[in-house]
């Protein structure tokens, strides 16, 4: 049979005459030229990548001895964490696991942010990303049910009633994705099958789409510079360097670095006192007493801060219906993003005040906001929250102003390291 | 549905996280799940005054045997009620909704209660039952007002009274002192818990050495993984530092001609 010509023989060419490997590894790994002048900021791609596999490793295990009933989850929960060798360690790798997933992902955005990774020829990586981030949520929001605790219970209870707040068919929704009049047992098995099955390979999809995206048009660096604009007389950006080895050495210290805080935590704090695991949360679920103070996860709140801020009617809708559009307009604005940046220059290193105060305020915003969706509301708590809201959504709507009228940096023609 | 969210909302206007009383302060524990005679010693307690209301459903009496060190024919003798095996789980024959009935509330099971509440808690409010004769059982609880249980430690502790008196003053639990002499500051002030002389078994230190075992022992029962959690993390966290270091020194000789 004449095959596909290879360079390899043995196992490995038969197999590439037949499934192109050596031309894959070649293109994404082996001589995929990434420029050299990664940072610090970099290593949370393949970081959250790492997160993904050990959230699908460790939810198979879990599965494994988890049962997807009202009657049974809490007490399989704790049949894990006492019964099942090593069962603590795969549920707190797990949780943990959601929290750093958070971590890495807001870390890697604000890494897009500043470095303008967004902007063309990337606008298509950055919508697969958002719709990663949008499909974590989702897949966040539903694991959170499965313990079946009081914070799982009206935590879901809380968000999937947002629904409720859209007109007309508001009520009607609420109810088709609950599948009953109220959270239950038939909720927690639709949000199961969705946590482990059908999100998962949404995210696994999307992840690769992401990846080939960005291996199409190469990646950015800390310069914003395209570096395929300089190739030397054999075709390679001058400075770019293969992904494997330079990115793979560097990344396993990133990966040394990460599993050691991580596993700090998983094996000395693991409730990160009361935001990876919430106390309310030890208690079974409990339809008939609603907790003292209903937060939601940490990942959660800033959006949670931005709903509960939004505390008036407008043109004749009632302010929780307001809440819930702005939640919403909050992520759909950072689908747009590519399009809302008209700044000639990428990096945030040639870009003027104007582009960095707006990022600097943004990002303080959002801390508070998050802080703020922990707490429960006071009149000057919300009295923030709304000014907050004004500057998170003033970051993207003046963003077409402010980035053409600053005097930007001249950009250098190499990277800079 | 929409009532529901109104409903879930307004709960968060609520403030107290845990249902504590106004502003006690909690007095503070440090447990330890080393000390395996203060645990033996909360077992024993906890079987004698607690189990025969609260549940320990989700830990296997087994499971306590092996961590605590307890040879399993004499947890067996012992410990296991009769009706029970060593691998069952620490249930009770009480019917919920009978309990229900006599105390408003079905006792609930405290596999996990200090994880809920927190040790500082459940060791503070062991500590703060006192006489008041407006409850159906003669008793109430400083940092869980109407509470619904008994203090079935009572015979322990004796009769704890709240009551006026020329007290140290204390300021989150702890004794302020006259920086002078370094005696306590004395003032007379309400709300200060007094035991009944005579009426208990215990001194004051005994029956606190009593409570800290109990929580200690509630505590281990919470999470039975944290001691080894906590062996098997410090290898874990040895191993990763280690491959930090080579995986940095390979990064570093790939790196080295890189400019």
């Amino acid at each position: 049979m004449a095959g596909r010509e290879t360079t390899a023989t043995g196992v490995l060419g038969w197999i590439d005459q037949r499934l192109p490997i050596i031309d894959a590894w070649d293109k994404h790994i082996g001589k995929y030229y990434a420029p050299k002048n990664f940072n610090f900021w970099y290593f949370f791609g393949s970081l959250a990548l790492l997160v993904l596999v050990n959230q699908i490793v460790t939810g198979i295990w879990l599965t494994m001895s988890y049962e997807p009933s009202a009657e049974g989850a809490f007490a399989s929960v704790e049949y894990i964490m006492r019964d099942v060798e090593f069962g603590w360690l795969i549920r707190y790798m797990h949780s943990t696991g959601a929290s750093a997933f958070f971590v890495v992902i807001y870390l890697h955005m604000l890494r897009g942010l500043m470095y303008g990774s967004y902007q063309k020829p990337r606008e298509l990586i950055w919508l697969f990303g958002m719709a990663i981030y949008l499909a974590l949520m989702a897949e966040a929001f539903m694991g959170y049910l499965l313990p079946w605790g009081q914070m799982s219970y009206w935590g879901a209870q809380v968000i999937v009633s947002l629904f409720g707040a859209i007109p007309v068919v508001g009520a009607d929704l609420a109810q088709w994705i609950r599948g009953d009049y109220l959270i239950s047992g038939i909720t927690l098995n639709r949000f199961f099958a969705l946590h482990v099955i059908a999100l998962p390979f949404v995210i696994a999809g999307l992840v690769f789409l992401h990846i080939l995206a960005l291996h199409e048009v190469g990646s950015n660096n800390p310069d914003g510079i395209d570096i395929k604009l300089n190739k030397d007389e054999n075709g390679k950006p001058k400075d770019g360097i293969p992904f494997h080895p330079y990115y793979t050495v560097k990344d396993i210290v990133g990966v040394a670095v990460f599993l050691f805080v991580f596993s700090l935590v998983v094996f000395f704090f693991p409730e990160m006192g009361g935001y990876f695991l919430e106390y309310a949360n030890f208690e079974p679920a409990n339809p008939l007493k609603t907790p003292d103070h209903i937060a939601p996860v940490w990942y959660f709140t800033p959006f949670y801060a931005i709903l509960r801020a939004i505390t008036f009617p407008m043109f004749g809708l009632d302010a929780k219906f307001w809440g819930v559009v702005f939640m919403g307009a909050a992520i759909a604005m950072l689908f747009v993003l590519p399009w809302l940046d008209r700044s000639p220059v990428r990096s945030m290193r040639y870009k003027g005040w104007y582009s960095r105060i707006a990022l600097i305020l943004f990002c303080v915003s959002f801390v508070i906001l998050g802080v703020l969706g922990v707490l429960p509301s006071t009149p000057g708590r919300t009295a923030l929250a709304q000014a907050c809201t004004a500057i998170y959504f003033a970051y993207f709507i003046l963003m077409p102003w402010y980035t053409r009228m600053e005097k930007c940096k001249p950009v250098p023609e190499r990277v800079t390291g | 549905m929409i009532k529901g969210f109104v409903f879930a909302l307004s709960a968060l206007a609520g403030s107290a996280f845990a249902a504590g009383g106004p502003g006690v302060p909690l007095d503070s524990i440090d447990v330890d799940p080393r000390d395996k005679p203060s645990l033996q010693r909360g077992m024993s307690t906890f079987n004698q005054y607690c189990l025969g209301c609260h549940s320990m459903e989700f830990q296997r009496y087994e499971r306590t045997a092996t961590d605590l060190e307890i040879p399993a024919k004499l947890m067996e003798a012992h410990v296991v009620p009769a009706h029970h095996k060593i691998g069952d789980q620490q249930t009770i024959a009480m019917p919920s909704d009978a309990a229900a009935e006599w105390f408003g509330a079905p006792p609930p099971d405290l596999s996990l209660i200090t994880r809920k509440r927190g040790n500082d808690w459940v060791y503070t409010y062991l500590k703060t039952f006192y006489t008041d004769p407006t409850r159906p059982l003669g008793v109430n609880n400083l940092v869980f007002e109407k509470v619904g249980m008994p203090h079935v430690l009572q015979p322990l502790q004796g009769e704890q009274r709240l009551v006026c008196t020329n007290a140290p003053v204390k300021e989150n639990g702890v004794v302020q002192t006259d920086p002078l002499t370094g005696n306590p500051i004395l003032a007379d002030q309400c709300g200060v818990l007094e035991v009944v002389e005579g009426t208990g078994q215990l001194s004051a230190e005994e029956y606190d050495q009593v409570i800290y075992d109990l929580v200690n022992y509630m505590a281990y029962v919470a999470e039975p993984s944290r001691v080894s959690a906590e062996r098997i993390g410090i290898y874990v966290l040895l191993f990763l530092f280690v491959f930090g270091i080579i995986g940095y020194l390979l990064k570093r000789e790939y790196w080295k001609d890189i400019h």
